[in-house]
């Protein structure tokens, strides 16, 4: 697969990372090493290899139902940089 | 040209637990802003969620009960986007192995059995809530939603009228409040719909391009919107145009739905294994241990009432409408089990009318099983008429005489004049005194015989035995 300056123009995007022409160029060259990686990577035959979800081989500890958490609303909002009527405030944004 | 609409649902049920599905934050509905959101809510640095056992066993619960594959181990994904009430930057939700896979679920339209299958149904956290008034430009953000688990259930596109999607959701519904999953309250967001419509020409198989609307909050709603939706695909099309596939907003007050985005500027949700969860291990002991404490499930109970009872498919699923409502009639059937079909249609008639009457679930109403069955003893029994019954039964209804039926028949006078004797007297003295009518009803004349029959219920204020009387007059008539 190859990568296009426009590919990594929309992908930063889609993070909300400004990038200008320069960086977006730049950003090219890694990212295509990077599947360049991949592709060797996929040439290894893996089709007896059990595909791994995580890198430890453990499994998830469950948590009871159980509310064990307080209100900390105030601490929380100490920090934050506007609030009103115990809501955090940001920009608008409506889809 | 002959379209057929083709629909598949996603449901999102908020799932009953007490608990947050990674954090122990309560999940009570209406507590003031952001008092139920901890910092593993608001995605503080340095926090790792921790999974709710709770939110797993209601999701295996649905996955027993639509017959489906629980998935072992079953993994979670981040899937990304930015918005201000997803603090993470992105929501937890499952991805590749859902711990639901397949399944199907009955539903009836017109009395015609459908078997509707099930893709998938996996477990994710819900996000904030964004308050876009009164706060001079800014938008005001509640996170006590944030982390809510949520079940998210897709169907196949199995369905095709707005009907059978409506029939489907309602199933649905009452299933997850049966096996007491979700609470299913509507209006509180607790069971979600999106509608993926598409239409194509009736007698092939291609679909066509679906688009996708959201957020419908109520039955009505679904109907309305998907029937909209396909109206305005099919005029596209028979004008010659081409379906875009999107996403739409349903309009209520407008009925209509409206472009919310294109695909084309559509996120790319980027979804990957979420390295801060392991695999999730369900394994075939925890499973064997949850379907022990499930309840007798909505179909296998239809099949017993039709089977048990004799009832009729329609009054089966009626009485299994909700477990509440099946445990009501079984607790009043068990005492004449004979009268199945009585209580059937006392409690799907009088007992459902008044209690809609006054928006009251049937858990709440005032006259338990055991009266009921008491009052239905007395209609089988001949002591009292259906009309009079009815009396009683609003009598009951308010309280009057602690609901003793004995009581209240008693007090009113309702007992039914059952007696031969008494109703070959009353039967003589109305003959007698209607000798036109009688010679009228040999001549001939039939309707002379109802005429006959009113005179002998206005004589005793219609408490007579009708069947009784009936018989009687005719023996005496054919003297």
């Amino acid at each position: 697969m190859t990568l296009t300056v426009n590919d990594v123009k929309r992908i930063a995007d889609l993070a909300y990372i400004e990038i200008d022409e320069g960086e977006a160029k730049e950003t090219l060259i890694q990212l295509s090493g990077i599947f360049n990686l991949i592709e060797t990577m996929q040439a290894v035959d893996t089709s007896t290899v059990e595909p791994m979800s995580h890198a430890q081989s453990v499994v998830q500890r469950l948590r009871e139902d159980e509310v064990t958490e307080t209100d900390q609303r105030e601490l929380c909002q100490s920090i934050a940089p506007q609030v009103e009527a115990g809501l955090y405030l940001v920009p608008q944004v409506i889809e | 040209m002959q379209w057929e609409i083709v629909i598949g649902l996603e449901v999102h049920s908020q799932l009953s637990t007490r608990s947050k599905i990674f954090s122990g934050a309560s999940t009570a509905y209406g507590a003031p802003p952001n008092t139920q959101a901890c910092v593993i809510d608001l995605a503080l640095p340095g926090v790792l969620p921790v999974l709710n056992k709770g939110a797993v066993e209601r999701a295996v619960k649905l996955g027993l009960s639509v017959g489906a594959k629980i998935n072992s181990p079953s993994i979670f994904a981040r899937k990304n986007y930015f918005y201000p009430d997803l603090p993470k930057g992105y929501q937890i939700s499952q991805y590749e192995l859902p711990v639901v896979q397949g399944g199907s679920i009955q539903i009836q339209v017109n009395g015609v059995e459908k078997n509707i299958r099930l893709t998938r149904a996996h477990l994710e956290e819900d996000a904030g809530k964004s308050l876009h008034e009164d706060f001079h430009g800014m938008s005001g953000i509640d996170l006590n939603r944030a982390g809510t688990p949520l079940l998210e259930i897709v169907s196949e596109p199995d369905m095709r009228s707005s009907a059978e999607a409506v029939a489907y959701a309602k199933t649905l519904h009452a299933l997850v409040r049966w096996i007491g999953i979700c609470d299913g309250n509507m209006q509180e967001g607790s069971f979600r719909c999106d509608a993926n419509v598409s239409v194509r020409p009736r007698d092939t198989e291609k679909l066509g391009t679906r688009c996708e609307i959201k957020n419908l909050n109520s039955f009505r709603f679904l109907e309305k919107a998907i029937d909209f939706e396909a109206r305005r695909q099919i005029e596209i099309l028979e004008d010659g145009g081409t379906i875009r596939q999107e996403t739409r907003l349903y309009d209520a007050n407008k009925d209509e739905t409206r472009t919310m985005r294109t695909k084309e500027d559509a996120n790319d949700y980027r979804y990957f294994p979420d390295p801060d969860l392991l695999p999730l291990e369900i394994p075939q002991h925890w499973i064997d241990q949850i379907k022990q404490t499930m309840p007798e499930l909505p179909q296998v109970r239809r099949d017993r009432y039709v089977s048990k009872f004799a009832l009729s498919a329609y009054d089966a699923s009626a009485l299994t409408s909700s477990r509440e409502t099946a445990d009501y009639f079984e607790a009043t059937v068990t005492q004449l089990p004979a009268q199945a079909k009585l209580c059937a249609n006392w409690i799907m008639g009088e007992i459902s009318g008044q209690l809609n009457k006054e928006g009251i679930e049937i858990a709440a109403c005032p006259i338990s099983p055991e009266q009921l069955a008491v009052l239905l003893m007395r209609i089988s029994d001949g002591t009292i008429s259906g009309k009079a019954a009815k009396t009683v039964f609003e009598s009951m209804w308010s309280g009057e005489l602690d609901k003793n039926v004995d009581a209240i028949i008693a007090a009113k006078g309702l007992k039914q004049i059952s007696d031969d004797n008494a109703i070959e007297q009353l039967v003589d003295q109305v003959l007698a005194a209607n000798a036109q009518q009688v010679a009228d009803y040999r001549n001939g004349k039939e309707k002379a015989f109802n005429s006959l029959i009113g005179q002998i219920m206005k004589a005793t204020q219609g408490k007579a035995n009708p069947a009784q009387v009936n018989a009687m007059l005719k023996k005496k008539l054919a003297e």
